[in-house]
């Protein structure tokens, strides 16, 4: 089994009126499997409603499923026993960077997970160090972080998580409150956690280009699961896309509108290089 | 309704150890009728600058004239101000507070001191002009999409008949479609009525996509006031600053880099396809 594995998940949400009386019910998440390994990076896409958050919040037990599994690390989330394991194991980054911290000074709230876990003082300490010098903040631990950007906020966000030392870490559109030099520097701090520690990573994002970098896609509609394949695979598909409220990177777009143009471009072009290359080919 | 800003200075917390030049002798025209985008990194000055243009904030030092009047001066309706110059925030439906969406609408009328009749006339028009429909009047505005929500919050600013309109990151937190729909609406709303649009985004794609102007803000001042073309061909200065050019451009210089003889001054998909199409169309 992988360090996820969701069958037959279902999630609905409960209406109610002021005095308590059911008004309707909303399918958030509608049968839906997943199977992720240890050191994959999954991205997971869709249009605001399609059920993708509400999915990441059964990853690290936030939400139990109405119906069906979600294993983590082999325990079932339903399992009371196994929440703070699963907790340890997955951990999770929220959207905007001032929800999350509550540290007055930067290595403190990075020390908070590591503490309340009991972990022994000295090693708090290095575990504070290595998580802040892995996202590239060790230079502000002793910053206050009202101080900091939203890029650097995440970052300690993010830091503060793997101080746990999780193997899976699910990012719930990480930098949608930041601007593009924020934006690249969660990104690259990601990666780095994927490549260098073999850390499970689990982007949701609406950012096209973050996720070119994605082992797998998984493409959510109305609580479905609508799409999933490589990032080639599924940006191959421009017009389901569309329909489904999504984009491509704007090199992607390009390269098939020069393909309806009657330029032999290839689909789900994902970089500059690749369609500078294709453009070559056509150049013969 | 030209507004004028004339070495607009903002300190914050002055004479204090903490003070914080955030505007630092900011000279600028709003001329009627232009789409600007106003692009800068996080504390570049931004929110501070569009808070001035209403008379949110006041300029420690400098004026800011209003077709031609200083807003600062003796007898000046500041009421009045904001109602010409409409000003969304980011995250606008965290400001919608009524049981439903057309009395939301309402409310800055109303308060304006019209008549019922004429608060709902506006509101109606308001919402109409937002692409919001009819079906969606009466619910509650907590029931709406993000998307939805933002728009009614978008129609409670409109519904004050603003000559000029500053939205800040309005596109925030949508989905793609989301963010088109709005932005589209926006752009559309600017061709119908004239209306000057300031457009407060991160987004260089989408400010490319839109804008006649674009304002690059750094550390309290002015770093580029000019085309869209002439702003992103200096993506260099630009990302040194925290920011870039929208991915287009970059493709463009992939290419020049590799013997295309393809143009440097493009910003959109649109351009970058003409300028590909007529390179081989050349050969």
């Amino acid at each position: 089994m992988g360090i996820i594995k969701v069958r037959d998940l279902v999630y609905e949400y409960i209406r109610r009126d002021e005095e308590g009386n059911v008004e309707g019910i909303t399918t958030a998440v509608d049968d839906v499997d997943l199977d992720i390994e240890q050191g994959d990076f999954v991205a997971v896409l869709g249009h605001n409603g399609s059920g993708k958050s509400t999915l990441a919040k059964h990853l690290n037990a936030i939400l139990y499923p109405s119906e069906g599994t979600v294993w983590v690390d082999g325990k079932d989330t339903k399992e009371e026993k196994y929440v703070w394991d699963i907790r340890q194991t997955a951990g999770m980054v929220f959207q905007n960077p001032d929800n999350q911290i509550i540290g007055q000074i930067v290595e403190e709230d990075v020390g908070f997970g590591p503490e309340n876990m009991g972990v022994p003082t000295k090693e708090i300490w290095e575990r504070v160090e290595e998580s802040l010098k892995a996202v590239g903040m060790y230079q502000f631990r002793k910053f206050s972080p009202n101080k900091l950007s939203g890029g650097q906020k995440q970052r300690v966000s993010i830091a503060g998580v793997i101080a746990m030392h999780p193997k899976c870490i699910v990012l719930d559109e990480p930098t949608a409150m930041l601007d593009p030099k924020g934006r690249k520097e969660v990104l690259r701090a990601v990666r780095a956690l994927n490549d260098v520690e073999h850390i499970t990573v689990i982007l949701i994002t609406h950012y096209m280009e973050e996720v070119i970098y994605a082992d797998k896609v998984y493409v959510m509609d109305q609580g479905k699961v609508a799409i999933q394949g490589t990032p080639r695979e599924v940006f191959s598909e421009v017009e389901k896309l569309k329909e489904l409220r999504l984009d491509v990177p704007q090199v992607t777009l390009l390269a098939y509108e020069l393909a309806k143009e009657g330029l032999r471009m290839p689909k789900g072009v994902l970089t500059n290089r690749e369609f500078r290359e294709a453009l070559d080919q056509c150049r013969r | 309704m030209p507004i004028i800003l004339d070495k607009v200075s903002h300190i914050y917390g002055e004479d204090t150890a903490m003070a914080v030049r955030a505007l630092d002798n900011i000279s600028l025209v709003i001329p009627d009728g232009q789409f600007i985008g106003l692009i800068g990194h996080t504390g570049s000055g931004k929110s501070t600058l569009v808070q001035h243009l209403n008379g949110l904030m006041k300029a420690t030092s400098g004026a800011v004239y209003f077709n031609g009047e200083d807003i600062d001066s003796e007898g000046f309706d500041k009421k009045k101000l904001r109602s010409k110059v409409g000003l969304v925030f980011q995250y606008p439906e965290h400001q919608l507070f009524e049981t439903d969406v057309f009395s939301d609408v309402c409310f800055g009328p109303k308060n304006l001191g019209l008549t019922k009749k004429e608060a709902e006339l506006r509101a109606y028009a308001a919402l109409k002009l937002v692409g919001l429909e009819d079906a969606y009047f009466y619910q509650s505005p907590f029931d709406l999409s993000g998307g939805q929500k933002r728009r009614v919050a978008i129609a409670g600013v409109l519904a004050m008949k603003p000559e000029v309109l500053v939205l800040d990151e309005p596109t925030a937190g949508l989905d793609p479609k989301g963010r088109d729909e709005i932005l589209d609406q926006i752009a559309a709303l600017k061709r119908e009525t004239g209306i000057t649009v300031l457009l407060v985004s991160h987004s260089m794609e989408d400010v490319a996509k839109y804008v006649d102007r674009i304002i690059v803000m750094n550390k309290g001042r002015v770093m580029y006031d000019d085309e869209p073309r002439e702003v992103f061909k200096q993506y260099h200065e630009l990302e040194a600053v925290g920011l870039a050019a929208p991915q287009v451009t970059y493709i463009m210089k992939e290419l020049r880099e590799h013997g295309y003889d393809v143009g440097d001054e493009v910003t959109t998909i649109e351009e970058a396809k003409q300028e590909i199409l007529a390179y081989f169309r050349e050969r």
